[in-house]
């Protein structure tokens, strides 16, 4: 007995001996605040899930390389509304010792997480405030952004016309904040591309359902109405991040023009239609996973999540400091189905990336389009570039 | 006079290529769901061969009999007839092949199965699956030591080459490489293994016995950008002394000195060049341009471009007889 026992033993520390060290934990939080959202589209409603999702996706990818390399990689999914403190949430994430966070957060809600836990050495990756101010005055040197942003995208979607020659937009521009920004960043794109703003409306949001069931009898009436009377145009552009009305407008526009920007053909991180480069893999294993097909939020939190992973096997570490050094140094690229290498603009910690344009079952083109140069990367024809940035970090 | 004597030499010298015995070169076209058959004699397309769906990896059985194609979209590899050119059978390959590598002695195929993870082994004769091996995500480059033992995958988005023995198939070990890794091929000699990274940019030379990375070749070419150059297929010549790199949308193949690891020379060829086989002889090479529907035709010796032959759309794959 004593003498099996013996042998149990000394198994025991063979094993522990031939295993290598206990894995290095990667723990990772997502932070989101989730507004209820009413869509005009039935289909277009988001998942419960959406972003977190595609950061779970990216968890199961990292352990699948972790399992090679002694690394284990957790996520904790923290959610938040509108009366919770979006500081205190964090705090208490940066105390069970996450301090890699990826975030879903309005502007200034992210802004002030940023800050409050900088100093605890916390870096986060924000994964759906598209706001530019974000990369430019109000940018951080702990806060990584894996969402394009509002000019990446118009940029992509004005590349795409002047490439086209349709070069005389009828821009129309929803009243809330977001609508009024993504209006500025169409306006800023068609004037860096040589489009014109050949007519430009304010769609007032008056309120009332998304949805009735004699609705459509109006809207029908209601479009061809307040599009008539433009001076001859290519396409009508709309900024409606509101989801107000932009998907109204097509097929019923008072001229038989297309649409863009908000409806029609969208500019975007991702679609469900994407399988270039590799990219039917991804859409194929997260619909396995998930049931459901991959949206933009989840592509930039898979994304963020690539990036800590990615870091995480080049280092062999799960430091931090360590993660947030290379991701900011010469030698990160990502490889996230777009057809080239996702790098960082080292000056606003910026991912760089294609921008789809998608007309919601096919991809249309993606952008940078041919012939728009930089002497840099391709890629900083979308958006704001190193010149004209008004980031400082420090 | 002097020009015109160097314009006849250079005609000469392209004119001369083409002169091997007859072989025959199989392309792969994705989106046509075709085989072109090229006579690399005449250089031209004697045949097309319908397929299944999205026809990506291709080979020729060891005895020459048929053609192996990953017909991804069916979730199957097809044998194809060399002689009558009729589909004959399949592989159980597993879901979503897209490239294999087979056994010296043409007994066991080794598959990547892109969509989970694995690689699965296969009796060709039987046509019966043997086992599978976990890798990392997204596997598909696949490489075999010319002694057998060893098996070389890569994952694309796991960003390793697994080396797997294939004996016990299990992996040994795995060596980290530059983003999205696509293609693995080993020198004759089996010193070294070159694995190509297609986002990273570069080719990874390993020593398959120390599991170490020996050189990691890089590519620059003036007045192309950075992200344009994506290193695809790898040839190797027999006596391991030059090595050609199929660099993607950068629509040129690179002439790398396979000892001393400089790249001597960017051969022009056709657009999104990806993979690329040899003539038995070693005198032609022939590579896949996706984009512009057909093939260039590389003079191995002169090392220059000799012709392009129009096949069908997306050719991917190459695979050319041995007699």
């Amino acid at each position: 007995m004593i003498r099996l026992l013996l042998v149990a033993a000394a198994l025991l520390v063979m094993s522990s001996a031939g295993f290598a060290a206990d894995p290095t934990e990667v723990k990772v939080g997502y932070l989101r605040h989730v507004q209820p959202r009413i869509t005009i589209s039935l289909i277009q409603t988001p998942p419960e899930n959406d972003g977190l999702a595609g950061a779970q996706a990216a968890i199961d990818d990292n352990n699948t390389t972790g399992r090679f390399l002694n690394q284990r990689f957790s996520l904790e999914d923290v959610r938040i509304g509108e009366k919770d403190d979006p500081v205190a949430a964090a705090a208490a994430m940066v105390e069970r010792g996450i301090t890699l966070i990826v975030t879903d957060l309005p502007a200034d809600a992210q802004i002030k997480v940023a800050d409050a836990v900088r100093p605890r050495g916390a870096i986060m990756f924000n994964a759906g405030a598209l706001d530019d101010r974000l990369r430019e005055e109000d940018c951080r040197a702990n806060v990584f952004h894996t969402a394009p942003t509002r000019s990446m995208l118009a940029d992509g979607l004005a590349q795409y016309f002047a490439w086209k020659q349709w070069r005389r937009w009828f821009l129309v521009v929803g009243s809330h904040p977001a609508d009024k920004l993504y209006g500025d960043a169409l306006r800023r794109a068609a004037h860096r591309f040589g489009i014109r703003i050949v007519a430009e409306k304010v769609f007032e949001d008056t309120g009332g359902a998304r949805r009735t069931d004699s609705g459509v009898v109006q809207v029908q009436r209601q479009m061809p109405v307040f599009t008539q009377g433009a001076p001859a145009y290519d396409v009508l552009v709309a900024a409606d991040e509101s989801d107000v009305f932009a998907a109204y407008l097509p097929y019923r526009t008072w001229d038989a023009k297309p649409v863009a920007g908000s409806a029609g053909l969208i500019p975007t991180s991702w679609d469900a239609a994407h399988g270039l480069w590799g990219a039917y893999q991804m859409q194929n294993r997260f619909m396995a996973r998930f049931s459901r097909r991959m949206t933009a939020l989840d592509m930039q939190a898979w994304s963020a999540v690539r990036m800590i992973g990615e870091a995480a096997s080049r280092t062999r570490s799960g430091d931090t400091k360590a993660l947030a050094d290379f991701i900011k140094g010469p030698d990160f690229a990502l490889a996230a189905f777009k057809g080239q290498r996702l790098t960082l603009r080292n000056w606003n910690l910026q991912l760089r990336q294609p921008i789809l344009l998608a007309d919601g079952r096919t991809i249309v083109s993606v952008s940078p389009q041919e012939g728009f140069l930089h002497q840099v990367s391709e890629l900083d024809t979308l958006g704001f570039d190193k010149p004209e940035t008004k980031c400082k970090l420090n | 006079m002097r020009l015109l004597g160097l314009l006849f030499t250079t005609s000469l010298v392209i004119g001369l290529a083409p002169d091997a015995d007859a072989y025959m070169a199989y392309i792969s076209n994705e989106k046509s769901n075709t085989i072109s058959v090229i006579d690399t004699d005449k250089l031209t397309v004697v045949k097309t061969i319908k397929v299944g769906q999205r026809p990506r990896g291709i080979g020729l059985t060891k005895d020459g009999k048929h053609i192996m194609v990953c017909v991804g979209d069916d979730d199957a590899i097809e044998l194809i007839d060399t002689k009558t050119y009729e589909i004959v059978g399949t592989l159980p390959s597993g879901p979503d092949p897209e490239l294999f590598a087979q056994d010296p002695e043409g007994k066991i195929l080794y598959v990547a199965n892109e969509d989970n993870n694995m690689v699965t082994i296969i009796d060709i004769e039987r046509r019966v699956p043997l086992g599978e091996v976990q890798v990392g995500v997204e596997p598909e480059g696949m490489g075999l030591s010319p002694d057998g033992k060893l098996l070389v995958n890569t994952s694309e988005t796991t960003n390793m080459a697994h080396f797997i023995d294939t004996k016990t198939r299990e992996i040994v070990a795995n060596v980290l490489v530059d983003a999205r890794p696509r293609y693995a091929e080993f020198k004759r000699d089996g010193s070294e293994v070159w694995v190509s990274s297609e986002i990273g940019g570069t080719v990874a030379v390993i020593d398959p016995k120390k599991f170490e990375i020996k050189k990691k070749i890089e590519f620059a070419i003036p007045g192309m950008r950075k992200e344009a150059i994506q290193p695809v297929g790898i040839g190797i010549t027999k006596d391991g002394k030059t090595a050609f790199v199929a660099l993607g949308p950068a629509n040129r193949v690179a002439v790398v000195n396979a000892a001393t690891y400089a790249v001597e020379k960017y051969l022009l060829v056709g657009q999104r060049v990806w993979q690329m086989a040899f003539t038995p002889d070693e005198k032609l090479l022939i590579v896949t341009n996706g984009v512009s529907n057909d093939v260039s035709v590389i003079d191995v010796a002169s090392q220059r471009v000799v012709k392009s032959i129009q096949v069908g759309e997306l050719p991917w794959g190459v695979a050319i007889s041995q007699q």
